[in-house]
């Protein structure tokens, strides 16, 4: 500590050393900023999507890829390190925030990106990020046109997931109750005051189970359904982690109710997670027809990336098998390339719903804010 | 590094200063250090965040703030910031002050301990005090069970989760410690004669209380409850978390249009509303410091402070100090108890990279990481907000710079971190300030939230130095430096210590404006644990908790630490 505060007083010594000459002191008023960043893109040269500048060099120092990413990015180590390998790169990953939050500042960074690819723009999100153009037209190679939402594929589907209600079944079978199958159970009053949900508005789980029900009853009914849960004590927390760990009795946060809005993959992560080897998953998924949201993820190249050829053959090295089988153990989602095995514990433990629910991303941008906005007078007001 | 060789050097420097030429005195000259700081780290980012919001195209277009001002719903947002911050601030003033008193008048066992523990609260993150206070307050919590089986009822009797008394309660717990350390550490040098004499002349205790120490006392506490205020009124996780959806700070909806609606301008609109309530509020708080401050016999604490002999005392310093294990250490024990309740596995699990993730990050680097980052902070902000408060405490106090300035440096505290991090995003894009994705940006923005703490916590302390002591240091013949060294550093010894653990507290728990910036890997304690936090398992939920318990260690210990530091006389006053 003594260390630090002789560090401390020599750096003030240091500045006055500097300053202390200074003889003629005009008033000391803050410095004007001069320019503000102008949010237009400088020009930009805009090299054609499919005919790479140059050959990227295999030899000599590796060039760096910046990857800018939500905060539950994650990968394998060796898998990385391949990438890396094979094309002579080295990889810096950005993390920034939620998945709003970095979306957002990568459309504040616009013309002059903070990265060279962008990872983790979702569907009830796509719009937005289209809209304000940070991204290049790639077609990658094995690119599946089954999730593709961007018919000018200025992004690529990476992974999916399925937002469902996950329920304690341990609650239910010492209660003698089954478990709810579908949305409409939900209001049913045997399954009063068990439900926690995120709020749409600070949560992406959240935003999906608001647009699960607006899929299932309609933009004109989904808010007396939502009455209805009101009636029936539903629980609103801000985001994930709450709800989960704090709230719902089938984690390990052990707290007072048994429904949750979370994912289709989470039952499978608490057996994988569990402290002592389980058996069966102490959670399930409520995956009745419309009763899920299907969230897809997307990756594309930034806008004016400095290494754009690089940023094109990460995406495609998103799209291999390699990456594709990581996935599900790393960060918890479903791969998009059907060549890819999913690992034992997902087919066991994770039940896939047959009928998700999914919106046009169209119709998600138009009325997001609206449904948001009305759901928050209606829930919380 | 070696201070004493720079030193002397500054010794001649300030020596050559000294002769009173028409030069401007060093502190005027010193100031800019921290105003450039200010200027490029918060006016320059906030600024173009602004502009970019409300102007976009040159114009200001003042739709956002005309919505703002019609709709009922921002009013009542605004209101219930405001009541629910004033509430917090009363109650963790009642329950800070009498602590203060015990801790600043008596000696008993275990004090510096209990300090420490008592910082702990600021570090954690709030998804894991809603665990501890779950575990205790919750429907299946401990207190509920325990009451349920006595009393034979079959309703949990304390129902306080997603209520406002929840979120009182939380501000309280994270709070308390801002008044026992600035107010305590104050009280504790504060010369006892002035009330033995008032006792002779025949003064009750409530009289001698009221009419001298409370006086006395004044610009302490209104240091301490402004700090206060402006934490509960910028409320983030706690409202949310604690509170549950339904309550929304302005903090919290400023958050909501940025990042989830992207509505800039409306965020802008809040923003500066934000920040003119906290320049208002530190604008009274400033004209009421002009009227309270006065030069004070500031005594050493071996002077002041003696073991609690009568059975008064004793009851008095018992109660106090139970009642503050109560509300503080029973949470933080009961977060010990989850993590290491089903044995060490948890801990152990920190050391082995299961999935041999390429983010994995080994507990000792996490570690290590947040102690660097906390070094520079506490030696960053401790150089800049000692450099303000010694101008602040040597112009008058009613003049026109302190008037400016004071507001000014409280700044920071005020802006919603959410509005800053996009700030940078767009301010500092360029080089040589291309800082957007640079590792600095960790210990710049804990430093800005530091600086106002630092700032705080010094100068009720600095204007409480008599002039008369340096004037007759100098008249002797004691260079600038070494009247600095004699008068004022034994005396702001302590203050600098208590601001020392603030700005190291801060940043060891500071989340929030950490994950505002696009970070490259340097993963520090708090980043770990929501990293935990973030994915499903016994495990997962197993390893966050053991990583808060190794964060409260540390931090205990890094406080422990700093309270320990001898430097001449500077702990000991």
């Amino acid at each position: 500590m003594n260390a630090k505060f002789y560090s401390a007083i020599a750096l003030v010594a240091l500045a006055s050393v500097l300053l202390a000459s200074c003889a003629v002191v005009s008033t000391p008023t803050t410095v004007q900023p001069t320019a503000v960043s102008p949010i237009v893109a400088p020009p930009t040269r805009a090299p054609s999507p499919l005919s790479p500048v140059a050959t990227p060099a295999l030899s000599g120092p590796p060039r760096t890829l910046t990857v800018m990413s939500h905060d539950s990015f994650a990968a394998s180590e060796d898998v990385l390190k391949s990438f890396e390998q094979a094309n002579n790169a080295k990889l810096n990953i950005l993390k920034s925030g939620d998945a709003g939050a970095a979306l957002n500042k990568a459309i504040l960074a616009k013309g002059n990106p903070l990265a060279d690819v962008f990872y983790g723009v979702d569907n009830t999100f796509l719009s937005r990020a289209l809209e304000a153009d940070i991204f290049e037209p790639y077609v990658a190679k094995d690119a599946p046109a089954a999730f593709q939402l961007d018919k000018g594929s200025r992004v690529t589907p990476v992974d999916y997931g399925d937002v469902c209600i996950n329920f304690d079944k341990a609650y239910f079978a010492q209660k003698k109750l089954a478990a709810p199958q579908t949305l409409e159970d939900l209001t049913k009053p045997e399954y009063k005051g068990t439900l926690v949900v995120e709020n749409p508005a600070t949560s992406s789980p959240g935003l999906a189970f608001l647009l699960a029900t607006v899929a299932r009853f309609g933009p004109d009914k989904y808010l007396d359904y939502w009455k209805q849960l009101k009636a029936n004590d539903v629980k609103v927390d801000d985001g994930w982690e709450a709800a989960y760990y704090t709230d719902f009795s089938g984690s390990s946060g052990k707290g007072p109710r048994p429904l949750v809005v979370s994912y289709a993959s989470s039952p499978p992560a608490e057996v994988m997670f569990a402290k002592t080897p389980l058996t069966d998953a102490p959670t399930g998924s409520v995956v009745g027809d419309g009763a899920c949201f299907r969230q897809i993820e997307f990756v594309g190249v930034l806008r004016g990336a400095k290494n754009p050829d690089l940023a094109r053959k990460f995406i495609d090295f998103m799209l291999s098998v390699k990456f594709q089988e990581d996935m599900p153990l790393q960060m918890f989602v479903f791969p998009v390339n059907p060549q890819a095995k999913l690992p034992e514990a997902f087919v066991k433990y994770a039940q896939i719903p047959r009928n998700p629910a999914t919106l046009p991303p169209d119709d998600i941008a138009k009325n997001r804010d609206t449904w948001i906005q009305k759901w928050t007078e209606t829930v919380l007001r | 590094m070696d201070g004493n060789g720079l030193a002397v050097k500054v010794d001649k420097e300030t020596r050559r200063q000294g002769d009173k030429g028409q030069r401007v005195p060093l502190s005027t000259c010193l100031l800019l250090i921290p105003l450039t700081f200010l200027a490029l780290f918060y006016f320059y980012p906030l600024i173009a965040i602004t502009r970019l919001s409300l102007a976009p195209h040159g114009t200001l277009d003042v739709r956002s703030l005309a919505a703002l001002v019609s709709s009922s719903y921002y009013l009542r947002t605004l209101w219930f910031t405001t009541w629910q911050a004033l509430a917090s601030t009363g109650l963790t003033l009642a329950v800070g002050l009498p602590a203060a008193y015990v801790f600043a008048r008596y000696e008993f066992p275990g004090k510096t301990l209990l300090r420490s523990l008592m910082t702990i609260p600021f570090v954690l993150p709030t998804v894991v005090v809603a665990a501890a206070f779950t575990s205790l307050l919750g429907p299946a919590g401990a207190l509920n069970l325990t009451l349920m089986r006595w009393l034979n009822l079959d309703q949990p009797p304390i129902q306080l989760l997603g209520t406002i008394w929840m979120i009182l309660l939380a501000h309280v717990f994270y709070n308390t410690t801002v008044v026992l350390r600035i107010v305590g550490s104050f009280w504790a040098n504060l010369d006892p004669t002035l009330e033995h004499a008032a006792a002779v002349l025949g003064a009750g205790r409530v009289r001698r209380f009221l009419e001298i120490t409370l006086p006395l006392l004044t610009p302490a506490i209104a240091a301490a409850a402004l700090l206060v205020f402006i934490f509960d009124f910028t409320s983030f996780g706690v409202v949310l978390i604690l509170g549950g959806a339904q309550f929304a700070t302005l903090e919290v909806e400023i958050y909501r249009q940025t990042v989830n609606l992207f509505n800039l301008p409306m965020a802008a609109a809040l923003s500066l509303v934000q920040i003119a309530c906290t320049l208002g509020l530190t604008v009274i708080y400033t004209r009421l410091q002009a009227r309270t401050a006065r030069p004070l016999n500031l005594r050493p604490q071996a002077i002041t402070q003696r073991r609690p002999a009568t059975f008064r005392a004793k009851t008095l310093v018992i109660v106090t100090v139970g009642f503050i294990v109560m509300l503080l250490v029973t949470p933080l024990a009961a977060l010990v108890w989850r993590a290491v309740g089903d044995g060490w596995q948890s801990f152990a699990e920190l050391s082995i990279n299961r999935r041999s993730s390429y983010f994995y990050v080994p507990p000792v680097v996490a570690i290590r990481n947040s102690l660097l980052v906390a070094g520079i902070t506490v030696a960053a902000s401790l150089a800049l907000g000692f450099i303000a408060a010694n101008f602040l405490s040597r112009t008058q106090s009613a003049g026109r710079w302190t008037a400016i300035l004071d507001p000014v440096f409280m700044l920071p505290l005020g802006t919603s971190a959410v509005t800053l991090g996009f700030g940078y995003i767009i301010a500092l894009d360029r080089p040589p300030l291309d800082l957007r994705a640079s590792p600095a940006m960790l210990p710049l923005a804990h430093t800005l939230v530091a600086f106002p703490f630092v700032v705080r916590s010094l100068l009720p302390v600095l204007r409480g130095i008599r002039p008369s002591l340096r004037e007759a240091a100098a008249v002797m013949g004691a260079s600038p430096w070494r009247v600095w060294r004699e008068v004022d550093l034994p005396i702001v010894g302590r203050a600098m210590l208590v601001a020392a653990a603030f700005a190291f507290a801060i940043s060891m728990g500071e989340f929030g404006a950490t994950s505002l910036v696009a970070r490259p890997e340097f993963p520090t304690m708090p980043i770990v644990i929501y990293r935990f936090l973030g994915q499903p398992g016994a495990l997962n939920y197993g390893q966050a908790l053991a990583m808060s318990a190794l964060l409260m260690l540390v931090c205990a210990a890094g406080i422990v630490l700093i309270e320990r530091v001898r430097v001449g006389e500077v702990g000991e006053f």
